[in-house]
């Protein structure tokens, strides 16, 4: 689901926050796909294996990076009516610019990961941080929260990838970590798999949330010290 | 004729765009709280597919041929002006559904099934007649998991589940179950 706030009700004015905080809340606290759950169909897939979410994971960084820096470079410059459009030129340029460097220089991930690359342009990811961040900030912080959120997004895609090929495959990144006994749920590696396995890590993130909530708000007061005299404590 | 049927039945079913390929997933999740809304925003999605797959054949044919390396940007702008097309269409004939569908109307957009027709078109090379007949199927396919999703979503409303899985992850395991229900289509390509 795309949370909507992320996308309708953008900041007004550049972040104010220290920007070493713009990079680190990509990472978790604003993280992509666990928290804004933007980009849900590369993170369904193209995880079947761990290789193909790290490859994935690098071209969507770069594009982030690339378009971020371009469209705050310009931000003064790009006309308020046509700014979404404008975006989503730049981001595809981009992404045309991965799409045919990967196919050159990496053949075998580009094959593998097909018209996904192509895609990155549909990737809500991409126009939101351009509307929310990039067309608000400098080039500096921009460039910070691009790479935050890219590294955030491939750490997300890398987690669901470990979950499939693991389950699946009985290994990781191409080595064998379950024992030889182990048989592989092929399931893992079909359609239905990329469903079940994000949605048991949602399930896994939404049970954390809550335990973490509850143990705030009961609040028990932990072992106080007695301040009672001395012959009292010891009836 | 049955190459068309076998385009039009492998887009809808075997290969249909959202449980099986995972694209515009976004809609799916996001709007698929009652049927009706759900309907109609396939139905709309349906539009914007057909307009689009006639776009990439007569840019494919005229001029992508001279500068593939145009292909990305241009079915994007093509996408996104038809997407305004559609919005301004709806917004004059039924007020009520542009209100419904809301964000999610402008965003098809970024709904990357539509992008990745025009992608898929263009790889295996279908002419105008094919790539119409699979606008077709990919749309049908979309309504069809679009009006399923809510269909059980519905119902869901009533039933008790934990607070802990309510939320976007038991949509994803109803989605993998509908999923794991569309695997069984996949025989249907050997009897062709």
């Amino acid at each position: 689901m795309h949370d909507l706030d992320s996308l309708t009700a953008v900041p007004s004015g550049p972040s104010t926050a220290p920007p070493l905080e713009d990079f680190l809340k990509g990472l978790w606290k604003e993280n992509p796909v666990f928290a804004q759950m933007l980009g849900m169909c590369p993170t369904m897939a193209i995880t079947n294996s761990v290789m193909n979410a790290i490859a994935m994971g690098l071209a969507t960084t770069f594009v982030l990076f690339g378009s971020g820096v371009f469209v705050s470079i310009f931000r003064k410059r790009i006309a308020n009516e046509v700014r979404i459009t404008t975006f989503i030129l730049i981001i595809a340029a981009f992404v045309q610019i991965a799409d045919m460097g990967l196919e050159a220089t990496m053949p075998v991930s580009h094959k593998a990961l097909g018209p996904f690359i192509a895609l990155i342009v549909a990737n809500c990811l991409l126009l939101a941080r351009q509307e929310s961040f990039a067309a608000r900030n400098n080039v500096w912080r921009s460039a910070l929260d691009a790479l935050g959120m890219g590294i955030g997004f491939t750490l997300g895609l890398c987690v669901v990838g470990s979950v499939r090929e693991i389950l699946g495959q009985g290994s990781w990144l191409g080595i064998r970590v379950m024992p030889a006994t182990f048989e592989p749920w092929v399931i893992m590696n079909l359609p239905p798999g990329g469903f079940f396995s994000f949605g048991f890590v949602l399930l896994g993130l939404a049970w954390w949330n809550e335990r973490k909530s509850r143990r705030a708000s009961l609040r028990i007061p932990v072992a106080l010290p007695d301040t009672r005299p001395l012959f009292e404590q010891a009836v | 004729m049955s190459h068309y049927f076998w385009i039009f039945f492998s887009a809808m079913l075997v290969n249909n765009f959202t449980l099986v390929m995972f694209l515009g997933l976004c809609s799916f999740i996001g709007v698929t709280a009652k049927v009706s809304v759900a309907f109609r925003l396939g139905i709309a999605d349906t539009f914007v597919l057909l307009i689009t797959s006639i776009s990439a054949s007569v840019l494919n044919k005229w001029v992508l041929v001279h500068a593939p390396y145009l292909r990305i940007i241009a079915f994007i702008l093509v996408i996104a002006s038809m997407v305004q097309i559609t919005e301004m269409a709806v917004k004059k004939w039924s007020p009520t559904l542009f209100r419904e569908l809301g964000i999610y109307l402008p965003l098809i957009t970024t709904n990357c099934a539509i992008l990745a027709l025009a992608i898929f078109q263009t790889n295996r090379g279908y002419g105008f007649l094919e790539g119409v007949t699979f606008a077709f199927g990919a749309g049908a396919g979309l309504i069809l998991a679009l009006s399923l999703m809510a269909s059980v979503r519905e119902r869901l409303e009533l039933a008790d589940i934990p607070s802990v899985a309510r939320g976007t992850a038991l949509v994803l395991f109803v989605a993998g179950g509908l999923s794991l229900a569309f695997m069984g289509f996949s025989g249907l390509m050997t009897a062709q």
